[in-house]
């Protein structure tokens, strides 16, 4: 009987033929933690370890409020720096023109590998498996122990398949995808499994569109999501990763699954998620024309370079009717848009465009909404008040659907633009 | 051993509850639990008051998917702060759930629960045992034991201290 992708890692790594539902102890390759080192540092310290177990295993990276935008947020900014000298991190991406969001930094930078066991203190950790990684979130407390002990423990997940064919229309995108996947099967329709993505759709697609498709991952409640490490992974990953020790891993054939998905990429249509939750899903037809006041072109989910040249080929030459924020998902990112000219298409249609870094996404700065406000955003939740007010309303959309938006002050169907 | 019985009155939510409602990333900041107890549930439609009425030993009964969304251990801390003993719902997110044993904090499966109590009944929960009783209604329900390891984790009250006492026993 063949195996699952997580049953193969999780069996690499743990030295032991395993399958799901049996309980492992792993070295996890690499440690991600952001702005919430600080608070982890702390735990850390109770623990009683003077070191951490490996300081080239963990990697910080602010993000989620940078640069400070509090006191508060100076001074745990302040902690982490002071932790990193102390423990010699050398894998430190401070405030400057190195960074940015830290998912996208892991996988620019070369720490998501084809079969390493990856833990964040952040949800959207799942991202890494768009490079075929195992990678997961885990809580504060959990990961100080990580750091001291180099083990975490993980039940093997069950696993869901889901196999994607056909090719996109015009103006449809992975966001589409994903935000329909977990329309159909809900916030909890993938709770503690490994979701894969299967077939030629997947294989069609860029990296940064699989990257998409992972980081939403959470919310379906997967422990991780992954994609075949095929030659475009390898192709990304020949000269910049950071270690040796990956391996391309996949999932056998005759792998058992605890549920399989199908879907026609030529069956979709541009779609939001509608407040406040993620599986709200709607296609732009059913609710367009909907006002808005804010369109958000950011985050881990999909603020990338390709993001951000289809927002520019709908806004170009075009002027935004409602505050439109771009913030790319890096400094790399910010600077092949500068080359490319899309700072400029955006600035001349009236958009902000703000340093890279999580942004408005999840309340911190850079984009709060008022009372009664509606924002269509790239980013990942719509949770009641989750940019900062409780009286907000949050869609969910592709970076098309969003740039259409923001044009028109209302919901827009990208197709209508483009 | 005297058993470990819980009296409480429930405080029922919906499926989905995320962690935003739990706790809001306004809040994030704060890294000292006992202030984040007064926060608990504030962006939870009709419950916006929780913290303020809540007494302690109060019980949290939810539907699926409790604890959705973002990583953060405040909103397990904040629940444990105010009092609440021990929560029961029909099925945690999973990072949720990981952060509440890893805390040494009891969170308990129990199908279908939110159709067998209402908000304000009266329960009585057997830690050592799982079952449930309704006392209000006189319905009963069992609670799912958790596996070995994680219980070793809770009897220590939490991972930290756990593997604290495991670094003694080595030495």
């Amino acid at each position: 009987m063949g195996k699952t992708f997580a049953e193969k890692v999780l069996g690499k790594s743990a030295g032991e033929d395993v399958k799901a539902g049996q309980v492992v102890t792993v070295e996890p390759h690499f440690c991600m933690s952001h702005d919430n080192a600080a608070p982890i540092s702390k735990i850390f310290k109770k623990i009683g370890v003077e070191k951490v177990w490996d300081p080239d295993h963990l990697v910080f990276i602010l993000d989620h409020a940078v640069p400070a935008p509090t006191d508060k947020h100076a001074e745990n900014h302040k902690i982490v720096r002071e932790f990193v000298k102390e423990q010699g991190i050398k894998h430190f991406y401070d405030v400057n023109s190195k960074g940015g969001v830290c998912h996208q930094i892991m996988c620019e930078e070369g720490f998501a590998l084809p079969g390493l066991v990856m833990v964040g203190s952040d949800s959207h950790t799942c991202t890494y498996g768009a490079y075929g990684a195992f990678s997961t979130g885990i809580g504060r407390s959990e990961m100080a122990a990580t750091w001291a002990t180099g083990q975490i423990w993980f039940r093997v997940p069950e696993s869901m398949k889901v196999t994607v064919k056909g090719s996109f229309k015009k103006g449809v995108t992975a966001k589409d995808l994903i935000l329909k996947i977990i329309g159909d099967i809900k916030a909890d329709g993938a709770d503690y499994m490994s979701v894969e993505f299967h077939g030629p759709g997947i294989a069609e697609m860029s990296l940064a569109e699989r990257m998409t498709l992972c980081n939403m991952g959470i919310e379906m409640g997967a422990k991780n999501a992954v994609c075949p490490p095929d030659q475009k992974v390898l192709d990304a990953i020949r000269n910049n990763a950071k270690t040796d020790a990956w391996e391309a891993i996949w999932a056998d054939d005759d792998a058992v699954y605890a549920n399989e998905l199908e879907y026609d990429l030529g069956e979709l249509e541009p779609c939001v998620a509608k407040p406040h939750t993620v599986d709200n899903y709607a296609p732009v037809s059913e609710i367009k024309g909907t006002e808005i006041h804010q369109a958000f072109l950011g985050s881990c989910t999909n603020a990338r370079i390709e993001d951000l040249r289809a927002a520019a080929e709908i806004l170009k030459g075009k002027e935004v009717a409602v505050r439109t924020i771009v913030i790319p998902a890096s400094w790399s990112i910010y600077r092949q848009a500068m080359k490319e000219g899309l700072l400029d298409v955006f600035l001349d249609a009236g958009c902000i465009i703000n340093n890279p870094g999580c942004g408005p996404c999840m309340g911190n700065h850079e984009g709060i909404l008022a009372p009664g406000e509606v924002c269509i955003s790239t980013a990942n939740r719509n949770f009641k008040g989750r940019m900062g007010n409780k009286e907000s309303f949050i869609y969910l959309a592709s970076p098309l659907t969003v740039a259409a938006s923001a044009l028109k002050g209302a919901i827009t169907d990208p197709r209508e633009v483009l | 051993m005297a058993e470990n019985i819980l009296r409480g009155r429930a405080w029922v939510f919906g499926d989905d509850v995320d962690t935003d409602l739990i706790y809001h990333n306004k809040y994030l900041g704060i890294t000292d639990p006992k202030e984040m107890a007064q926060y608990s549930f504030e962006y939870y439609p009709g419950k916006e008051n929780f913290a303020k009425e809540a007494k302690p030993g109060d019980i949290v009964v939810a539907g699926e998917n409790f604890g959705c969304g973002s990583s953060r251990e405040h909103a397990v801390y904040c629940l444990k702060e105010l009092g609440i003993p021990v929560i029961l719902a029909e099925s945690y997110a999973r990072i949720y759930y990981r952060n509440a044993v890893n805390n040494g904090y009891p969170v308990l499966v129990v199908p279908d629960i939110t159709k067998k109590v209402k908000d304000g009944d009266e329960l009585e929960v057997n830690m050592d045992t799982g079952e449930i009783k309704n006392l209000t209604t006189g319905e009963k329900m069992h609670g799912d034991a958790v596996t070995d390891l994680e219980k070793e984790i809770m009897a220590h009250g939490g991972l930290i201290q756990y593997l604290k006492a495991q670094a003694e026993k080595q030495q």
